[in-house]
């Protein structure tokens, strides 16, 4: 990191002459992405430090806000719930992307019709499908009412239990296309040879699957999964428009907490905690599933080589 | 339309058939029973929601609760899409276009000037180092940064503008543009950079002429996936704007739901018509938009 400061090293290989101007090209993007990603990375930090309405004067506070958050039963909870989003959403889409992921590889023509229509909640905005799904849901005018099913029209968004399990729902609605389109290609990347040498060997379907596919998509698994569980840490645009936080704070998690606290209550303090732990909890996750992945491999992977 | 789709569908699988033989599972014998199942059940569970959106869009508030929801509207009526155009939505779109050309042009451009640096780059550990921020900053959550970015936005006086929105936008998008346009640049033959240097021109030249062109497909995929990113996205301009006329349209539709959440039928036609411009991208360019969206992620 150090090496940022000063060493453009200039002229270390003689033969070209344009080496001197490539570190001014990087200049633009960097100068951006420090403006409005390093610095405020730093700045949030800085922040947890300070008194801050947001619109006033910001007054440097020490330990206050910190105190006040640590001491607030509502960042545990908030922890757990975004613990659980994280697990339960993994739980759920993993296993259904892979099998899609699975059956979407496949070279039949109707699987590329299908193909067709199970992508397209990728393109749609998080907003447009809390929208849609809160219209739909809705006990008292959406479908449950309208076919006449209680089972159907009860209050989804409500209560706690089954709003949790809605946000669910509706989180894998959006993303198992996404991680259905990665196994796709993973599975595509599978030599064909190794299917036709178990075959010769009498290996069943069922036996080709956990003995072949699963074991070769261990790197897809690994990306996925990253993205999946880093990715769940800033589920805030769905769970805010489908249920701001409630009932009663049974899907508040981190990312709603930050915005509540800084944006609603004007206590920019404690916000500016919430986001370094929310930092701090998305860095350690990476490097954790890092480690299970087995290092420098599942980079590469990551690099899309 | 449904024509376009199922071709540009059937082209790449006929083509990767030509390459490796038939897939996978394409030859199986007994037909896949399980997977027969859980594919239709899947597709029903998305394409129930979106059915329902398009035919209720299309009826009419009054006897949109007498009806049946799955049955056709009776009486097909635009009044719900003429409220939803009377609400401000052309400007909410022309507000999403703007910021989405304004940040995706200049965030590829200095991404992949950036990106070609860091590949022709020998030595320079100012590159290396430019090369590990990047990378870490894949790994960070950047709405994390939303109380400093807002913090900078009203110090630059330029809160509850579109710019307030772009700026941000182009700095998230940097990381991973660069991260997949290094990995196309890579694969360019270095020889071709050799001879064009050979040749007299100067990198600014070798970069425009040869390196661009060379990676146009890679430069589009980048550009579409970032342009789905801020076309849809929710927290900057719920956070770094206030007024009505500055609102994108994913702001719009969460803003025009707290209003008419009882005409669900008005809320429904304001969903379809903020969608509709992607669909007609994704039906256009399904290919490109799919990989475009997972640009960097594997394969």
């Amino acid at each position: 990191m150090s090496a940022l400061a000063t060493s453009a090293s200039p002229g270390t290989s003689p033969r070209r002459g344009g080496d001197r101007a490539l570190p001014w090209l990087a200049a633009p993007a960097l100068l951006v992405f420090v403006g409005f990603g390093v610095i405020p990375l730093v700045g949030v930090l800085l922040l947890s430090f300070t008194t801050w309405d947001g619109l006033g004067q910001i007054i440097p506070s020490g330990l206050t806000s910190w105190q006040a958050v640590l001491a607030d039963p509502g960042l545990p909870h908030a922890l757990w719930i975004t613990f659980l989003v994280m697990a339960v959403s993994w739980l759920f889409q993993t296993p259904l992307s892979i099998l899609l992921g699975v059956f979407l590889a496949g070279a039949q023509r109707y699987r590329g019709v299908l193909a067709v229509v199970y992508f397209i909640p990728l393109l749609l905005s998080s907003a447009a499908i809390a929208v849609t799904f809160k219209a739909l849901l809705d006990p008292n005018f959406g479908l449950g009412a309208g076919l006449g099913i209680p089972l159907l029209s009860q209050d989804w968004l409500g209560n706690g239990p089954l709003a949790f399990g809605t946000v669910i729902f509706v989180v894998s609605w959006q993303y198992i296309p996404f991680h259905t389109l990665l196994y796709q290609g993973g599975v595509r990347q599978i030599p064909q040879s190794m299917y036709e040498a178990a075959e010769l060997d009498g290996a069943g379907r069922v036996r080709k699957f956990f003995s072949i596919t699963l074991p070769q998509l261990k790197y897809t698994i690994i990306t996925s999964s990253t993205l999946m569980v880093v990715g769940s840490l800033t589920f805030f645009d769905l769970i805010w428009v489908l249920t701001a936080g409630g009932p009663a704070d049974a899907t508040r998690v981190l990312a709603v907490d930050m915005y509540k606290r800084g944006f609603q209550a004007s206590l920019m303090g404690p916000a500016s905690v919430i986001a370094v732990i929310l930092v701090g909890v998305g860095l350690l996750l990476a490097l954790l599933l890092r480690r299970i992945g087995g290092g420098s491999n599942s980079t590469s992977q990551l690099e899309g080589a | 339309m449904g024509a376009i789709v199922t071709k540009t569908a059937s082209e790449p699988a006929a083509a990767r058939q030509a390459h490796r033989g038939p897939g996978p599972r394409g030859k199986s014998r007994r037909p896949n029973w399980l997977a027969g199942v859980g594919s239709v059940v899947w597709l029903a569970i998305v394409i129930i929601p979106i059915y329902w959106i398009v035919i209720t869009s299309f009826k009419v508030q009054s006897s949109y609760y007498a009806s049946n929801p799955f049955a056709p509207p009776t009486e097909p009526t635009l009044d719900n899409y003429r409220l939803v155009i009377e609400s401000d939505f052309i400007r909410y779109f022309f507000n999403s276009a703007v910021v989405s050309v304004g940040a995706v042009i200049p965030a590829v451009a200095v991404s992949f000037m950036a990106a070609f640096a860091i590949v022709r780059n020998r030595a320079g550990r100012f590159l290396r180092g430019v090369n590990s921020l990047f990378l870490m900053g894949l790994a960070i959550p950047l709405q994390a940064t939303i109380i400093p970015v807002y913090l900078i936005i009203i110090r630059l006086h330029l809160y509850d503008t579109l710019l307030a929105i772009i700026l941000p936008s182009i700095a998230f998008a940097i990381p991973l543009s660069v991260l997949v346009l290094a990995n196309f640049i890579r694969d360019v033959p270095k020889e071709l950079f050799e001879s064009m240097h050979m040749d007299g021109a100067g990198t600014w030249m070798v970069l425009w002429r040869l390196a661009f062109p060379l990676t146009r497909p890679a430069v589009v995929t980048v550009s579409i996936y970032n342009a789905l990113m801020i076309w849809n996205g929710f927290l900057l301009p719920l956070v770094l704007t206030q007024a009505p006329t500055q609102r994108t349209l994913p702001l719009a539709l969460a803003t025009f739901q707290g209003q008419y959440s009882v005409n669900v039928p008005a809320v429904l036609a304001s969903v379809v018509l903020t969608t509709l411009p992607i669909l007609v991208m994704y039906a256009v360019g399904r290919r490109q938009l799919l990989a475009g969206l997972t640009a960097g992620f594997g394969k």
